[in-house]
């Protein structure tokens, strides 16, 4: 349940953004989540509902963006859509690929009053 | 609460230096930054100032408090010159095991120390002090990582020597300690042919992360059924830069390999320039 840290980390960081801000309310908080970032989505909102009690973020409202991971071939470069490490390029069938999007995780803005 | 150190929502971590017979036991407690520098001088009675909506762009990685941390260890180990080494694995695939027959086997050698992360008891630091070696124990309570800021902390008390060989022996864990850089030079993922040899696909994060695999329990072999080929075939799919090496802690077969990777990543001083 690394997802519980993960929450934390987004609490704190959620935090003292609204702190600098002097708000006192954070309505909505915008995060980026990658499909291979090592997240899973159901443990993520288990720890979301137990960590944000009694914090800045127990009502707010939470937007995810899922970013879907794309690889390329290191071989004949081409770009597509992995939903594992192990997936195979589509063209040539090599497994040499560079993963290039879906890593993703990050707290991208706050709508904060 | 603590939005730094580790999964449990008590967050009490616990470290122990066990140095021959001198003991030391240091609770961290936290400093929480989180407390308002402001009061609100304000009554209840009229309006508060901060009622406009507004969007606060942050565009910051959530990890971001954990590899800054991780940076700083590393700039530590490199100044020192210092091999640090993740070990993770599942619960019991032999990493206190592969720890105890390296130590004993070259700690005439090279220098060595250890830092052992467990949620719960010092076994494992008991059994590496038991070789003589230096060990800091971790208790991460219900955490089920190290991470970079509980490393800091340790190798505060631990103190490691220039040019020495830093063994991290993460918790049991195949999932959550990928996540985690620690600061570590390489991160070598054990595996024990007891285990499914799907164990790369089912967990491929793990395997992804590192640059080392080791195979343990080759002695086991006959007696179960793992395709040690597939297993390789299926990690390589996951990582195809990743090293595999096969070996047995019981019967010390295979060891002479790793010591030749391991000696291999040691720099010595008088090439550091
Ligand atoms: N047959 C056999 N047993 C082994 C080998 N290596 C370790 N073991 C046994 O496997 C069990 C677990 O080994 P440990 O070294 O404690 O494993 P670990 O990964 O440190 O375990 P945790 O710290 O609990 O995650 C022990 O009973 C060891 O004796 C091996 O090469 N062959
Ligand atoms: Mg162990
Ligand atoms: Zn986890
Ligand atoms: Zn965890
Ligand atoms: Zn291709
Ligand atoms: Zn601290």
């Amino acid at each position: 349940m690394h997802e519980l840290s993960i929450v934390m980390g987004i609490i704190k960081i959620a935090e003292d953004y609204a702190r600098v801000a002097n708000a006192l309310v954070i309505d909505e908080i915008e995060l980026d989540i990658g499909t291979m970032s090592g997240i899973d989505m159901q443990s993520m909102e288990f720890a979301w509902t137990q960590a944000t009690k009694g914090t800045k973020l127990s009502a707010t409202i939470k937007k995810v963006n899922s970013i879907m991971a794309k690889a390329k071939c290191i071989d004949c470069e081409t770009e597509f859509e992995i939903k594992n490490y192990y997936d195979a390029c589509p063209v040539c069938g090599q497994h040499l690929i560079a993963i290039i999007q879906g890593k993703e995780l990050k707290v991208k803005s706050l709508l904060v009053s | 609460m603590c939005a730094t150190c580790g999964c449990g929502s008590d967050g009490k971590t616990t470290y122990q230096l066990i140095d021959k017979n001198e003991n030391l036991e240091q609770t961290h407690g936290h400093h929480h930054p989180h407390e308002h520098s402001h009061k609100h001088e304000h009554g209840d009675k009229h309006d508060h100032p901060h009622t406009e909506k507004k969007i606060i762009v942050v565009e910051q990685d959530i990890l971001h408090q954990n590899n800054l941390l991780a940076q700083r260890n590393r700039g530590f180990f490199d100044a020192k010159n210092i091999l640090a080494l993740n070990l993770v694995s599942s619960p019991g695939s032999g990493k206190t095991s592969l720890l105890e027959s390296t130590l004993n086997d070259l700690k005439g050698e090279l220098e060595f120390v250890v830092i052992e992360g467990d949620q719960q008891t010092n076994n494992d630091a008991d059994r590496i002090a038991a070789t003589g070696i230096k060990v800091t124990q971790i208790n991460t309570g219900k955490g089920c990582h190290l991470d970079a800021h509980m490393v800091l902390h340790a190798i505060q008390s631990l103190k490691p020597k220039d040019n020495s060989v830093l063994f991290i022996e993460n918790v049991g864990n195949l999932v959550c300690p990928a996540m985690f850089d620690l600061g570590e030079k390489e991160r070598i993922v054990i595996i024990s042919v007891t285990e499914g040899d799907d164990k790369p696909l089912k967990y491929p994060d793990m395997f992804y992360t590192s640059t080392l695999c080791i195979i343990n329990k080759i002695d086991l072999l006959p007696y179960v059924p793992f395709d040690i080929e597939k297993v390789k075939a299926n990690a390589k799919k996951v990582n195809h830069k990743l090293e595999i090496i096969e070996l047995s802690c019981t019967t010390g077969q295979g060891l002479d390999i790793w010591y030749k990777w391991l000696k291999s990543k040691v720099l010595l001083p008088d090439l550091v320039y």
